[in-house]
């Protein structure tokens, strides 16, 4: 069994993460050079932790698959940014964000970690406005702020619909500085394909260069892992093509836990699915919930026809009826299982059934479109190029579709994971969200991490480590990783089957939708670890991966990343089959209220599930952190 | 709605621009695509031209992509001879089939330009990008140093001003369209973007001097104002940046010329 030791300092919740800097050790200045870290991964988290430990004078390697570090994900993200500035002086504070958040995640997460969330959001508005990252501001030159799904409180920062772009540039510009100065060497086209472990401690990865396919081993003092999250495992997500599960997979197998898989958040305004050939869903931002209001026909009948032709009185905007407080901006796991159930009843619009109205029409009235245009214009002109359609005149249609996955590596207090030396941030752990992430929380968390947390955290086990003392690429253990990449670069190659990944793939999606999305039983999950079982075996029978190993090869790169997924899917199926309750996106059918609400069981529940690996074919173990929750008391979510 | 115009499939022919690697041969080969669905975007078009090809034992088309919803930067095609096709301010990866007629053929290539080599097919290597960023695009911020966000007002002119121009997603359409592969309203963008703004001042003239002499150390070619960047440009970033950057440029120069180095004063604590 792995020791899952949350190291939450003592003492009072306000005073922890001040006592903590000051209790943890420090790494001389003359000897911080003499450390290298392996950063993996360059969106908000990655970029601002390989800047930030650069700028500390640690020597940086940098790795992405991507061909710079400008193109990770974080640059979707369109809402904004949390923060506990107060400056609209609306009642906003450290502790309202940390008590949204942690009621957001439906008490699943630390208190501790939320609460450090809470207070360093503060200074990353400080340090995103030092770098320039252009917010949009009042006429009077001060920041402006909007509200966001799940807050009272107008603590949300932007930059247009282009919030993650911005931040993501800061962060990348900052990091290009110290590409520059030396300080972090940058490695692009570079995949991690395995983490090397040494005496039980990681110390170095295994990376393929996607352009050459020559494999290289990497030692360092510490790994950091910052790689984003896996939703992609349904295939059709808001995810872009290439995230992927890899490099935390990797570290799985290597003995890292894997926390809470299962809990993976479905976002309620997407543009629905049109056809077998999608590759991806487009999100429509949730900031559109400030203004838009959702709806379906009161009667299955009006479904078919034009929604201009419904009249008022025939309509259902069921947000303001069943959650009057909160209306269209309830959190996004109630937003969207309210979707799914206007569709099972089969009230849906659109050709397929499986869509709702976001409808600007009051909003129109209100503000004029002019208005309108100046909030949202940039969404409204993504929604026209992939449906063709107005949504100044006809309403918009969204359904849910996956969008982030709050599971992830476990790791304790200073994002460490049980495997010492491997630190892991941003969406890649599973730390800050519980089982459903509020809007703008993501791009909060991740900067958190880079830019506020690791620098002093990686510190405190560096100072453990003798300086250059590294392990060097020669030793056993980094040549056995090295045969053990290429052999399955090897076997993917002279595989002779006859079908191409993305049939797999699919495939895996389709059963993880029905089996592991937003409605969940005991016989389907039993059900999804069958088929997802039997699919692999196929995938390895008859999977076909054309060209050479030696060249740009993206049939063997998606090769690897589907096979984890393969086997990631069934690991989140056998999460939450274990998991005998409901709670934020976790929605067991047999757990509800008579309302349909989430029955949460804290008594049982009360808990993070860590993953062991046990080798191939074995049932891997469930080792169980237990939440305590000292200053916060655990209530049934309302949001009526 | 729209259902009637949505519903119809095409096909067309596509004519592929494709290279084994850098400095191979490279040609134009012909494929078929059938039942397309208007809806369909061009790169999920391509996957399924991609797959038939796999299934018949053929190398899949290599080409650029990720976030397929025009933000990444990472798409790059020149489609019937334009940079990102046939539409005004979006990327490759929002096009779609209903701008195809039937029985067109598409002709698809890489955004071709010395700076940005053929990696494979229609990939290339845009990291000129990357070097030009890190030689000065850039406000020195440490992390942990900054003041109150609010400490400094900024007026929502300079703040929406800042943005059009940080809005580029570096995808490199301006080089792939300009005859001499200029890099310049790329530049423009992100000299203007943080010379905007009050916090950008302490490094306008150095940012934009060393920005600039790397763009043309890298092989990027001049500006002869003709504007085909700004059309190509998946985000309409406006050529009145180059003016800017030109600007900035020249006082810059000329200040340098006259700019004494300070004296080394810092000689640390005793």
């Amino acid at each position: 069994m792995a020791q899952l030791d949350p190291k939450i300092p003592s003492g009072p919740l306000a005073e922890k993460w001040r006592k903590h800097k000051m209790d943890i050790k420090l790494v001389n200045p003359a000897n911080k050079r003499k450390y290298e870290i392996i950063v993996v991964g360059a969106g908000l988290a990655g970029s601002s932790a390989a800047a930030t430990l650069g700028e500390l004078g640690y020597k940086v390697k940098n790795f992405v698959f991507h061909d710079s570090p400008r193109r990770a994900h974080s640059i979707a993200a369109q809402g904004g940014i949390n923060a506990a500035k107060n400056y609209q002086n609306d009642g906003d504070s450290v502790h309202r964000l940390f008590y949204d958040t942690i009621k957001g995640g439906d008490y699943r997460a630390r208190e501790a970690n939320i609460h450090r969330l809470a207070e360093v959001s503060v200074n990353i508005i400080d340090q995103c406005v030092a770098q320039g990252v252009p917010f949009a501001r009042e006429y009077g030159g001060l920041l402006a702020n909007r509200s966001f799904g799940g807050a009272q409180v107008s603590r949300t920062f932007y930059a247009r619909g282009q919030t993650g772009q911005q931040l993501l540039l800061g962060a990348y510009s900052a990091l290009s500085r110290m590409v520059g100065s030396g300080a972090v060497e940058l490695n692009t086209h570079s995949e991690m394909l395995d983490l090397v472990v040494v005496d039980g401690h990681a110390k170095g990865i295994i990376v393929r260069d996607l352009t050459t396919g020559v494999i290289t081993a990497h030692s360092a003092d510490a790994v950091i892992l910052a790689t984003g999250g896996y939703g992609n495992v349904f295939n059709l997500s808001t995810y872009a093509r290439g995230s992927n599960t890899t490099a935390i997979w990797r570290a799985y197998k290597k003995g890292a836990c894997f926390a809470n898989p299962s809990y993976a958040q479905i976002h309620p305004t997407c543009i629905p699915v049109s056809g077998d050939y999608q590759s991806k869903l487009t999100l429509m931002s949730e900031s559109l919930r400030n203004d838009g209001r959702i709806w379906v026909p009161k009667n299955k009948e009006d479904c078919g026809k034009p929604p201009a032709s419904i009249p008022e009185a025939d309509r259902d905007y069921y947000l303001e009826r069943m959650y009057p407080a909160f209306g269209n901006l309830c959190p996004r796991d109630i937003a969207s299982r309210a979707a799914k159930r206007v569709c099972d009843e089969g009230r849906g619009v659109g050709e397929t059934g499986l869509g709702v109205y976001l409808d600007f029409a009051d909003a129109i009235k209100r503000l004029g479109e002019a208005g309108v245009r100046e909030r949202y214009g940039n969404l409204f002109d993504i929604y026209h190029e992939i449906t063709n359609e107005n949504a100044y005149k006809v309403p918009m249609r969204i359904f849910p579709a996956v969008h982030y996955t709050m599971g992830g590596l476990w790791v304790d207090y200073n994002l460490m994971s049980n495997l010492p030396g491997l630190f892991v941030l941003g969406e890649a752990n599973f730390s800050d969200h519980g089982a459903n992430r509020l809007g703008a929380s993501a791009l909060m968390q991740g900067l958190a991490d880079g830019y506020f947390v690791i620098p002093y955290t990686v510190g405190d086990y560096l100072a453990g480590q003798k300086p250059n003392s590294r392990p060097s690429v020669n030793s056993h253990e980094f040549v056995k990783a090295i045969a053990d990449v290429e052999s399955s670069v090897a076997r993917f190659l002279s595989n002779k089957g006859k079908e191409p990944v993305s049939y797999y793939h699919k495939r895996l999606g389709k059963i993880l939708w029905q089996h592991c999305g937003m409605a969940r039983n005991k016989a389907g999950l039993e059900q999804g670890i069958k088929e997802i079982a039997q699919l692999r075996e196929e995938f390895w029978a008859n999977v076909k991966v054309p060209g050479s190993a030696d060249t740009l090869n993206q049939s063997l790169e998606q090769a690897g990343r589907v096979a984890d997924f393969l086997e990631l899917g069934e690991l989140m199926c056998r999460d939450a089959l274990s998991r005998e309750e409901s709670c934020g996106c976790h929605f067991r059918e047999e757990y509800q209220h008579p309302d349909g609400e989430c029955k949460r069981d804290d008594e049982n529940f009360s808990h993070v599930a860590a993953w062991e690996y046990q080798g191939e074919g074995k049932t891997p173990i469930r080792n169980v952190e237990k939440l305590n929750y000292e200053f916060t008391k655990m209530s049934v979510r309302n949001y009526k | 709605m729209s259902s009637e115009k949505n519903s119809k499939s095409i096909s067309v022919t596509l004519r592929v621009w494709r290279q084994a690697g850098p400095n191979k041969p490279g040609q134009f080969v012909e494929y078929p695509a059938h039942n397309l669905s208007p809806n369909m975007s061009f790169l999920e078009m391509l996957d399924v031209v991609n797959d038939e090809l796999t299934v018949k034992g053929q190398e899949p088309i290599a080409f650029a992509h990720d976030c397929r919803e025009g933000i990444c930067g990472t798409c790059s095609l020149v489609i019937n001879g334009e940079p990102h096709g046939p539409h005004e301010g979006v990327a490759s990866c929002q096009t779609y089939i209903r701008s195809f007629a039937d029985g067109e053929v598409v002709t698809i290539e890489p955004f071709r330009a010395a700076p940005f080599p053929v990696i494979k097919d229609l990939v290339t290597d845009r990291s000129a990008f990357d070097k030009i960023q890190q030689a000065g695009g850039f406000i020195t911020a440490r992390a942990g140093s900054a003041p109150d966000a609010n400490a400094t007002s900024i007026s929502k002119v300079d703040a929406d001003l800042a943005m059009d121009a940080a809005q580029c997603i570096g995808c490199g359409a301006c080089v792939a369209a300009c005859k001499n592969a200029s890099a310049m309203l790329f530049v423009a963008a992100k000299v203007s973007h943080l010379g905007i703004l009050p916090q950008g001042q302490a490094e306008r003239d150095k940012r934009v001097l060393a920005m600039v002499n790397t763009m043309d150390d890298l092989g990027f070619g001049g500006c002869t104002n003709q504007y085909e960047c700004s059309a190509a440009c998946p985000k309409l970033i406006s050529h009145d940046f180059i003016s800017r950057l030109n600007g900035d440029y020249i006082a810059a120069s000329f200040r340098s010329m006259f700019k004494q180095a300070p004296a080394q004063t810092d000689g640390g604590a005793g």
